[in-house]
């Protein structure tokens, strides 16, 4: 009698649907994704009941941490229209190589007068750059509300939208700097703006 | 993991010498491999609790025009925000009634917030106005935490405001500045 051979098996798996659903979960995770902005100072923000989400486009957001005031705009071309416009009140010329760079940089919080310096820096050295924040004195240095109306009239003349002020604060910043950066608003006129919260997971003990 | 070679075999005798068929089949694991490596990144990067936008809504600031619409007393309720966590509220004006040093949260500040503008809408049909007073020594998470009780408790007229000197002192007395 011969001997029954055990056919031997392809050790082969079909990997094709496999491949699918990772290719599907990495687009789907790729298009969802949207860079994190690295925040200059650790900014603990509070948490909330709130649920409704911030808006996607057209925010100015006012990072407050540690005293100093950061300031970020969303949209290369506002943030360039917004520096052309500084540049003009400030008496400052900005290169064509200088406004590029400053249109890639998210956030920043430098005075006028070191911003040239800073936007020579490279992103590592960025990282390690002290920011001072934008100088936001109540008086007459007050930097912070140029930027943020120069940056409200970019929006005004590129899209012809209002954009929407949002107040992102650490916890532990002390009230006085939240007064300024709110009374700076209001002196604007924008009375309404948002706080930037997170949704408040473990049920509060205090 | 390597592709079995099934398709030749045999025909070794054969006069003809055949063409040898490739196989098809591509092998997919390196590409999986990849693919579930970017996958895991982007999981890892994206950040999926998104943050929520509180509205805020400030009372028109003119500085020109000083007169401001006087409001009943009766039903207005003010909150102080003074340091070390602790704030401070009373019913109508100041140095009239007694403040009482309450915490933030669910039983402090949630509590006396249901029961007053109840027992408000009781006295005076009308809905209870709160004032937010923060003091300089208070941090942003109260005020924070006060506009969401805010919201929890249907609060719907309260304003922020600056605060006053004799608050202060009334939240100095009681040790809470």
């Amino acid at each position: 009698m011969p001997r029954v051979k055990v056919q031997r098996k392809s050790t082969a798996i079909d990997m094709t649907a496999m491949c699918d659903v990772a290719f599907l979960l990495l687009t789907f995770f790729i298009l969802t994704a949207k860079p994190r902005t690295e925040d200059p100072v650790p900014v603990d923000i509070p948490a909330s009941s709130i649920t409704q989400p911030i808006p996607d486009d057209n925010v100015l957001m006012l990072t407050v941490a540690e005293q100093k005031v950061f300031f970020t705009v969303d949209g290369n071309d506002i943030r360039k229209q917004t520096l052309n416009q500084m540049g003009d009140k400030y008496g400052i010329k900005f290169t064509v190589e200088e406004q590029t760079k400053f249109s890639g940089t998210p956030i920043f919080g430098v005075p006028m007068n070191q911003l040239k310096q800073f936007l020579q820096l490279d992103a590592a050295q960025k990282k390690e750059y002290k920011q001072p924040g934008i100088p936001n004195d109540t008086t007459a240095n007050n930097e912070l509300a140029d930027w943020i109306r120069e940056a409200r009239k970019a929006d005004v003349a590129l899209h012809n939208k209002a954009l929407r002020v949002s107040i992102k604060g650490d916890n532990k910043e002390e009230y006085p700097t939240i007064k300024k950066v709110i009374g700076i608003l209001q002196r604007q006129e924008v009375n309404k703006f948002s706080l930037i919260t997170t949704i408040r997971t473990a049920p509060k003990t205090n | 993991m390597a592709e079995l070679d099934t398709s030749s075999g045999g025909g070794k005798k054969g006069g003809k010498v055949r063409s040898k068929k490739a196989s098809t089949r591509v092998d997919l694991t390196a590409m999986v491999d990849l693919a579930f490596l970017l996958i895991t990144f982007f999981m890892l990067t994206t950040t999926l609790s998104k943050p929520k936008a509180m509205d805020v809504i400030m009372p028109d600031k003119d500085e020109k025009t000083k007169e401001q619409e006087p409001m009943a007393a009766s039903r207005s309720m003010t909150i102080l925000l003074g340091s070390n966590n602790k704030l401070e509220w009373f019913i109508g004006e100041p140095g009239k009634s007694q403040p009482t040093t309450e915490g933030y949260g669910k039983d402090g500040l949630r509590k006396t917030l249901v029961e007053k503008g109840k027992e408000i809408q009781a006295s005076t049909g009308k809905f209870m106005f709160v004032l937010i007073k923060p003091s300089d020594k208070s941090n942003y998470k109260n005020l924070v935490d006060v506009l969401d009780e805010m919201k929890i408790t249907n609060v719907t007229s309260y304003a922020i405001v600056d605060i006053l000197p004799s608050e202060i002192d009334l939240l100095k007395r009681d040790g809470n500045y």
